[in-house]
């Protein structure tokens, strides 16, 4: 096992599958010399040149465009959108183009590109920069969504995601980058579609995924200082959704909060809540908690930006709460 | 209007309130008393000063990311600019917007824009009421190089031109964006040859002279506030800080070239011009220089000292009543 950050892990990631397969290739705004929005591609056109690691102009529509006709062609595109708020320029051709490209030609093709989205809040950067966008994305069938919470993850899922045959959406959140974790030496792959119990618990089940997860960890540990056991489950792939997992351990502690950055109406919290209330209704012992972010867009201020997501008090607090019901 | 003596003052203090007020952000930054990030334009000051000062009341202007210098341009108040900087409920846009989003409508500052292009749409709408009601006024629409690369450009050109609509599409041509070179972004060595391919006639001026940036954009609004439909200026200048806060490295360009535009300063330029021409002697230029320091210090105490906004805020703009 060695440390490395969150970033390094991506690079890592990045590096080893460029290696294994010519084939993929990188694309972005400055993802060069200037290694990428926040460096995650730092130095990479180095090693595998500016052929490989391609500077575009800033047009998304266009990138995400190409990506697609190029996955179509046998060649397995990595792009960056610098912020993930940029996607709504090219969402047309990811929900309209690459994400049914499969079904739409009963498989003649298939569209193996990885978008690569550094997302959420935090940093004051701004309403336009901010966002969690991802209950979009899990909203259109064609395309996978994962979101990985550590620098393990990061890596992992990196390389399910670029060997993957389908458009993968894969959010990155900015505060995470330079979190530290371990990693293995020797290669390892992070399948698609599995979530994590990250802590064994049995009085209450807090499902979360990327940054959110942190916060929960930290959460936990007060919380087992006042006796109450919290099981996290760290989702991981958020498309498609590892239903089994969740509802296991819910049939375990009868209580559930679902824990995300993301504004809560719409969000991956109503989706998971229903799927609990279809197929696990009789073991709930309290009302299934959603802790979300507020439904506004994310402020400057930093008092205000903190007041719109859920920190860690909030979860104790929800925590305590659904122990009470 | 002919760039009177007193408008040549004007310029020149506002040219100096920018780069004041930006070595000051930049100094603050660095010592972490800012939250966010920011995009300066030192070194663009006549382009942006240059341009807002051929405005007139009733006109509008969408901004960009790189928007200090075009906010004093339009009279934006400096203590209200660094409030928002400092996230307060006294700013702009009462601490909900920062850096990338400043406002101020009264101005006829349709925002700056977080979005790469964000200001097209905008732009175009504005003009679009301005012709439907027949009102002479015009939108002046500042873009960054790298922005005529997104695809909204040229639908917006495309539109503009086909509906006759008053717009100044003001392209401050800094020769970046963030670590691409326009040699790199674009194979045209005008921006404006993009402009004829939408039938709108373009203006190619040296963004780094005041003077020639007043003259030249005054007629261009003038042509378009007639009723010719939009036109472009391409603004060739130099964006001399980092690209934002993050960019320390800059390993994209090197000092010789930086240098060698630090030497084509435009205020450095215009101060020359001023004393040339026997419009004010250097003391008065010094004492603007202190007057205009000691606003902005002003300003930062006033920043400093207001209050949070409260998180009752967060309701009472997403909607409008
Ligand atoms: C749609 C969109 N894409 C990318 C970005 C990230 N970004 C911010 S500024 C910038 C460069 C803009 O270049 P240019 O238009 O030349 O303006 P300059 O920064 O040089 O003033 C980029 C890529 C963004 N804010 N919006
Ligand atoms: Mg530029």
């Amino acid at each position: 096992m060695k440390e490395i950050t969150y970033k390094e892990a991506l690079r890592e990631a990045l590096s080893e599958e460029m290696i294994r397969d010519e084939n993929v290739f990188l694309m972005g705004h400055d993802i060069g010399i200037y290694g990428g929005g926040f460096g995650v591609t730092e130095g990479l056109v180095l090693q595998f040149g500016e052929q490989r690691v391609i500077d575009t102009p800033i047009s998304e529509a266009i990138i995400a465009g190409l990506a697609t006709g190029a996955a179509i062609s046998g060649l397995r595109p990595v792009i960056e959108a610098m912020f993930s708020d940029f996607v709504t320029l090219m969402m047309d051709n990811i929900v309209n183009q690459a994400a049914k490209f499969s079904f739409m030609s009963a498989s003649q093709a298939c569209v193996p590109l990885v978008l690569r989205m550094p997302a959420g809040c935090g940093t004051g950067a701004g309403a336009q920069h901010s966002q969690s966008l991802e209950a979009w994305m899990c909203h259109v069938p064609g395309l996978k969504v994962v979101f990985p919470s550590n620098p393990y993850e990061a890596k992992g899922l990196m390389k399910a995601a670029i060997r993957d045959n389908n458009p993968v959406i894969f959010f990155e959140h900015k505060l995470a980058y330079s979190s530290i974790g371990y990693v293995p030496e020797d290669e390892y792959v992070i399948p698609i579609g599995q979530a994590n119990i990250m802590r064994k618990g049995n009085h209450i089940t807090m499902v979360s995924y990327g940054h959110s997860v942190q916060k929960c960890l930290m959460a936990a540990a007060h919380l087992k200082e006042i006796g109450i056991s919290a099981e996290i489950i760290d989702l991981r792939t958020l498309y498609p959704l590892d239903e089994a997992t969740i509802i296991n351990s819910v049939k375990k502690t009868g209580r559930v909060m679902i824990v995300h950055e993301a504004v809560k109406t719409g969000g991956l919290g109503g989706e998971i809540s229903a799927i609990l209330s279809e197929k696990a209704f009789s073991y709930l012992k309290a009302p299934i908690l959603r802790i979300a972010g507020k439904d506004v867009p994310i402020p400057f201020s930093k008092t205000l930006e903190e007041a719109c997501v859920p920190q860690i008090q909030d979860i104790e607090n929800a925590a305590k709460r659904l122990m009470r019901r | 209007m002919s760039l009177t003596n007193e408008k040549i003052t004007i310029m020149y203090n506002k040219m100096v309130t920018a780069r004041l007020l930006e070595e000051m952000l930049h100094e603050m930054f660095s010592e972490h008393m800012l939250h966010g990030t920011t995009h300066l334009g030192i070194g663009q000051e006549a382009s942006g000063i240059g341009a807002c000062m051929t405005l007139r009341d009733g006109d509008k202007a969408t901004l960009t990311h790189r928007n200090h210098v075009q906010c004093i341009g339009l009279g934006m108040n400096v203590k209200y600019l660094l409030a928002e900087m400092f996230g307060k409920e006294t700013g702009t846009n009462s601490g909900l917007g920062g850096s990338m989003h400043l406002m101020d409508l009264k101005n006829g500052n349709l925002g700056a824009n977080g979005i790469v292009g964000g200001g097209l749409g905008l732009a175009l709408g504005a003009a679009f009421k301005m012709h439907y009601h027949k009102e002479e006024n015009v939108v002046m629409c500042f873009l960054g190089d790298g922005a005529t690369n997104e695809g909204l450009f040229h639908e917006a050109l495309n539109l503009a031109s086909i509906k006759n609509l008053p717009v100044v599409f003001f392209v401050e041509n800094n020769h970046y964006a963030v670590s691409m070179n326009t040699s790199r972004s674009m194979k045209v060595t005008d921006i404006g040859q993009r402009a004829n391919a939408y039938g709108i006639r373009s203006i190619i001026l040296d963004g780094n002279d005041a003077i020639d940036v007043y003259n030249m954009t005054f007629s261009a609004v003038q042509y378009v506030r007639e009723g010719n439909g939009p036109i472009l200026i391409e603004s060739k200048t130099y964006r001399v800080a980092g690209h934002s806060k993050s960019d320390v490295k800059q390993l994209y360009r090197s000092q010789e070239e930086v240098d060698a535009w630090v030497a084509k300063d435009p205020i450095k330029r215009l101060e020359e011009y001023i004393l040339k021409n026997n419009i004010a002697n250097s003391e008065m230029l010094k004492e603007i220089n202190t007057r205009v320091m000691d606003e902005i210090r002003e300003a930062v105490l006033f920043a400093q000292n207001s209050l949070d906004p409260s998180a009752d805020i967060l309701n009472k703009h997403i909607y409008a009543k």
